[in-house]
């Protein structure tokens, strides 16, 4: 069974459709990435798949590990094993960063009848982490990405990713906003992570981010649908020629 | 419509009220001539209601009522019940002073502790004094004001603290009113003076006995702070779901002193706290904060007005409500500058969460500046939990409702990190924590 099918999505925004029938198959272990032009409805996904309200499915359905994944409210998702990486992760003054991801691990193992985390193992766990990701112990202290460079908020996300072991993971415009150096950091994370039993989908406008994520698979999206799938070279291909090959495609 | 007319009827269940009770009130024959006369100020008044500009937006008319007969005295029974609850509320290492249904218990309270560090007397004895002419100055009230008269009318008991010049205390004092008789009303009056150069913290505990519901408290304190002190002064209303809760504070603070006061609101059907804070000499800073939680059809009123009288002295209001169902909130927060009070800096920020469409929230900032070299200002706001937050959270596995309670949580925490003491602020905050648990 796959991890994750997406079949023949339709998905409306306020009367406006933008995913026109989509088609999309992830198996364990794999990393794809989802390349497009802006506005072919690649973040409009990744909040689909999340659980993020305001989009209206009006066709199609989104199966994970066999089960409809549109029947289950956010947190269940999260509970599930589907981790959504934000383009813009936003800052929650009052709430600090610690107590955050103490409370939310803690509420997706109670989702999964697991028991809840001892304190010891937690902060032994989060300090080797953010160690690697190199996080800053006074930054957890802080509210949850107050007061962050774009470089952190995406660390941070990553810190999540690696805290929550999550068996999905959408990486939504990861690279959007950072330099060189914080990209790389961010990637190292995300490559740490990679596994047999964990599946992957970059999002992602340009091809810059899968030179340090290489994908096992690459879609081309335009206009709502999947219009193209290769292997990793299909992205040093669009590099090259660009997408405006596909827009008629689509 | 014949104002008269309806007045009379509320003013005569009083009357009856305050003939039957007058025999059970402590003071000397002046000191009743005193009561006497407040209560024919408020039998002149009747309880507040919307065509009296403070009391609009809390008809107390329409919202209570009727006053509820004077409580008994508390039996041994209800003795016991009040000392489980005292129990459950107390703070750890505080000396205690409770007041059961009105009258002070000394076997539940800590006046040999207390006696090494303050002065302490029960406002009932001082009433009762023959030798002390000046007792009923301690019944002194606002003659516009009616709920303060019916205080002063009807006041059974309070504590009278006085803390030395230079006293450093080590524990908080920590005042349980505890109401243990359902239906029925307790009237307390107290008084604290700090002396110059003194540090202290005055913690007030409002909570009913078991499940004591359907009664009425109206509190009054006269706070009255010297020189170069350093106080901390909080307020915990927890009364019963169905309880009516009017407490009036009068506050005076001389010069280069910090007050740190901090109120909040977890319980009663409805409640008005108003306090009247003057700042009476140079230097000082007052931080004045609080945190109304409300739910069901609760009305929760906060009234401050604080005023500058003297010039150099500076005040921070922080003010957050909560409000869900089809509960209502009020901020009415005034700050007066008097003529000579020059270099007053004065900010008052107020914010309204609202769960509910059905909730209502009510703030009436008023500034009166009557200086020309002042910095004062103030915000509101008002609205619902941020959606892109929620999801947020959610998408990282926090069921709605927690994540509601964690995004309350950081919404109050900003008046609630005010309390500089860090136990007395955990104990705020498991007190948060406990209403958000009740949420239906």
């Amino acid at each position: 069974m796959a991890l994750l099918e997406v079949k023949d999505l339709k998905v409306r925004v306020e009367e406006r459709e933008i995913l026109h029938g989509l088609t999309l198959t992830v198996n364990e272990g794999q990393v794809h990435a989802i390349m497009g032009p802006n506005g072919s409805g690649k973040s409009t996904l990744s909040h689909v798949i999340a659980g993020k309200p305001g989009y209206e499915v009006t066709g199609g359905q989104i199966l994970f590990r066999g089960e409809d994944l549109l029947e289950m409210s956010p947190d269940v998702r999260a509970a599930k094993g589907v981790f959504l990486a934000f383009q813009y992760p936003v800052e929650i003054p009052g709430v600090a960063t610690m107590t955050f991801l103490r409370t939310a691990l803690n509420a997706q193992r109670k989702a999964r009848g697991e028991s809840e985390y001892s304190t010891p193992d937690f902060l032994k766990k989060v300090r080797e982490v953010s160690k690697s990701l190199g996080i800053p112990q006074d930054m957890l202290k802080r509210g949850v990405n107050v007061g962050f460079s774009g470089g952190e908020k995406k660390r941070n996300e990553v810190l999540q990713m690696a805290l929550f072991e999550p068996s999905l993971c959408i990486l939504d415009e990861m690279d959007s906003g950072l330099d060189i150096d914080a990209l790389r950091i961010a990637a190292d994370g995300v490559n740490a992570l990679r596994s047999p039993e964990r599946a992957m989908v970059v999002i992602t406008h340009y091809q810059r981010l899968l030179n340090y994520i290489v994908p096992d698979v690459v879609h081309v999206m335009s206009k709502g649908r999947v219009v193209k799938s290769g292997g990793k070279e299909l992205a040093l291909e669009l590099e090259a020629s660009g997408y405006a090959q596909f827009e008629d495609a689509a | 419509m014949n104002v008269a007319v309806a007045k009379t009827g509320k003013g005569r269940a009083v009357s009856d009220l305050f003939t039957s009770a007058e025999a059970r009130l402590p003071g000397s024959p002046d000191v009743i001539a005193v009561r006497r006369e407040a209560f024919e100020t408020y039998e002149r008044l009747g309880l507040p209601h919307r065509r009296i500009e403070e009391w609009k937006y809390t008809d107390l008319r329409a919202l209570v009522g009727e006053v509820l007969p004077l409580a008994a005295s508390p039996d041994g029974a209800a003795l016991k019940r009040a000392a489980e609850a005292v129990k459950a509320h107390a703070i750890a290492g505080a000396s205690k002073l409770v007041l059961v249904d009105g009258v002070f218990a000394a076997d539940l309270s800590d006046v040999k502790a207390l006696a090494t560090e303050a002065g302490f007397k029960t406002l009932r004895e001082i009433l009762d004094s023959e030798a002390n002419p000046a007792a009923s100055d301690l019944l002194q009230t606002v003659a516009t004001d009616a709920v303060i008269s019916l205080n002063a009318a009807m006041a059974t008991d309070g504590v009278v603290v006085t803390i030395a010049d230079g006293a450093q205390l080590s524990a908080p004092i920590q005042l349980i009113h505890v109401a243990t008789a359902t239906g029925a009303s307790a009237f307390t009056r107290s008084h604290l003076r700090i002396g110059k150069g003194a540090r202290a913290t005055i913690v007030e505990s409002f909570v009913a006995a078991g499940k004591t519901s359907g009664y009425h408290v109206n509190d009054a304190v006269v706070l009255w702070i010297s020189d170069d002190a350093d106080v901390a002064h909080i307020r915990l209303m927890d009364d019963a779901p169905d309880a009516v809760n009017i407490t009036s504070q009068f506050v005076t603070v001389g010069a280069n002193t910090k007050l740190n006061f901090f109120n909040m609101t977890t319980g009663a059907a409805v409640s008005r706290l108003q306090g009247f804070i003057t700042l009476a000499g140079e230097g000082s800073e007052l931080s004045a904060n609080g945190v109304n939680l409300l739910q069901k059809t609760e009305h929760g009123d906060t009234t401050l007005v604080v005023d500058h009288a003297v010039p150099n002295c500076t005040s921070r209001e922080i003010f957050r409500a909560v409000i869900d169902e089809r509960a209502h909130s009020v901020f009415q927060g005034r700050i007066i500058v008097r003529p000579d009070a020059q270099k007053t800096d004065g900010k008052m920020m107020t914010r309204a969460l609202l769960l509910s469409d059905e909730a209502e929230a009510d703030n009436k900032p008023e500034l009166e500046i009557f200086a020309d070299d002042v910095s004062c200002g103030h915000g509101a706001t008002a609205g619902a939990l941020d959606e892109s937050l929620l999801f947020y959270l959610k998408a990282r596995g926090l069921p709605e409702k927690q994540a509601q309670a964690l995004l309350i949580q950081a919404f109050v925490g900003e008046a609630i990190e005010q309390i500089a003491d860090d136990g007395l602020r955990e104990h705020v905050i498991g007190m948060a924590e406990r209403w958000l648990e009740r949420r239906s």
